[in-house]
């Protein structure tokens, strides 16, 4: 798996392509590290962005989950966004869609974030 | 053979409140809208064919007890959690009055899996032979400390029955009256074991109190292992995902999605989820039964995996 990132006001769009399962997981997180790096850095939000990912598994989910704890430990927040249809049940069934911040699209889950900076800032 | 269900439920026994009763009957009301019958055949049929589960039955609330039933004077039961007693009732009745043979295999010996010995009627029969099997090595000390002052009236060595415990080896094949079994190690606090029994051609695997990590994929591969073609799984799915691999991590329970993906793995026919949460009601438990069907439909790669639900009183032949 691949990542495509891009930086965007407050948020780093970060894209996930294809299958996340057990075969592909430490490479997922191998890949993800320099992001959440980045995000430390920079006070950044890490927005995944899920419309390209096809198929996700429980050792998937499990990563997700700990990306979100890992950015934590720095004040951080990642969300996801723009899940498929299958994935977004996917995540209902597992009631992943309680445990993590889950926006309908990117845009959504920009303004969400962007909004949470702000607040904090207050 | 029949696989026969009496407690299906985890952690401790539930009962249906009063309110519950109330609101599975406005439900079938509504769902009658004002209809007649003319008979209660005619009312039995419109429960039986247009009402859900969850409003005309009850998934129960016995803590783990499952009678592989093979015919005969001999009996195989997994746990002896409090479905023990209603299970020791229909062995009574059906013997009636035969000596029989109980042959107990033990998960572990936490308090809902070995809760129904002390009311299981046969225990209290002369002539009746129990032979308990795990792999624990306190599991004569557990059976006994649960009947000792001040916990019980009835101590272990005043019930009539003939005791003898058997002590298995994990991954050791052992042949056991009419079927062989093979034990393996599950995560759990002190310890749990899964058995993969063969009966005429059939498999049957229990798998409760099970937790499943998900980093360890070796521990997958033997998962799917032991339930390789299996045509029955037990599986304990008591938690949602999300739960147990966050705020119930190391709770030693496991999940309908991992109970279908190591099924699909292992190529097994049958998953039937175990050890419901006691808090679930049954609604919520026909919801997850739902649910678990349509990931199975979402995620097939390979033949169907049937899934179902196990309820108290559910028989399932093979």
């Amino acid at each position: 798996m691949s990542l495509v990132s891009a930086l965007d006001g407050n948020a780093l769009i970060v894209g996930l392509k294809g299958r996340l399962d057990q075969d592909n997981c430490d490479a997922f997180r191998d890949e993800l590290t320099p992001h959440l790096d980045t995000a430390a850095r920079d006070h950044l939000a890490i927005v995944l962005d899920l419309s390209q990912l096809e198929y996700v598994s429980s050792a998937g989910l499990r990563c997700f989950m700990l990306a979100v704890k890992q950015a934590k430990t720095f004040n951080g927040r990642i969300v996801v966004a723009a899940l498929q249809p299958m994935v977004a049940e996917i995540f209902q069934i597992s009631r992943f869609d309680m445990l993590l911040n889950v926006f309908e699209t990117v845009a959504a889950a920009k303004a969400g974030v962007a909004t949470d900076a702000s607040d904090q800032k207050k | 053979m029949i696989v026969r269900f009496w407690g299906t439920r985890g952690s401790i026994p539930v009962a249906l409140t009063s309110d519950d009763i109330r609101d599975k009957i406005v439900q079938a009301l509504l769902k009658a809208s004002g209809r007649s019958f003319a008979s209660s055949e005619e009312a039995s049929a419109f429960a039986r064919d247009e009402l859900g589960f969850a409003v005309k039955n009850t998934y129960g609330g016995h803590t783990p007890c499952v009678e592989l039933d093979l015919g005969g004077d001999e009996y195989y039961v997994c746990d002896m959690g409090s479905g023990a007693r209603p299970f020791g009732a229909h062995l009574l009745a059906r013997q009636q009055g035969r000596p029989a043979t109980v042959n107990i295999f033990v998960s572990h010996v936490h308090w809902d899996h070995i809760m129904g010995f002390p009311f299981f009627g046969p225990a209290y029969v002369p002539g009746t032979r129990i032979r308990i099997h795990g792999c624990h090595d306190v599991l004569e000390h557990a059976f006994r400390l649960q009947q000792a002052p001040p916990c019980f009236p009835v101590e272990f060595d005043q019930m009539a029955a003939s005791m003898e415990f058997i002590q298995l080896t994990p991954g050791k094949t052992q042949v056991v009256g009419g079927l062989s079994v093979t034990p393996g190690l599950q995560l759990h606090s002190g310890d749990s074991y899964g058995y993969r029994f063969n009966v005429n051609g059939k498999s049957i695997v229990y798998s409760t109190d099970s937790e499943h990590k998900l980093e360890n994929s070796d521990e997958a591969k033997r998962f799917a292992d032991f339930f390789r073609e299996a045509d029955m799984v037990i599986f304990d799915a008591m938690y949602a995902l999300a739960d147990a691999i966050s705020v119930k991590a190391d709770w030693g329970h496991s999940s309908n999605i991992v109970g279908v993906e190591l099924c699909q793995m292992a190529l097994a026919k049958h998953l039937v989820l175990f050890h419901h949460e006691p808090a679930n009601s049954d609604a919520t438990l026909e919801r997850l039964l739902n649910e678990t069907r349509r990931f199975e439909e979402l995620t097939r790669e390979g033949p169907m995996l049937k899934v179902s639900s196990s309820f108290d009183g559910m028989e399932i032949e093979l």
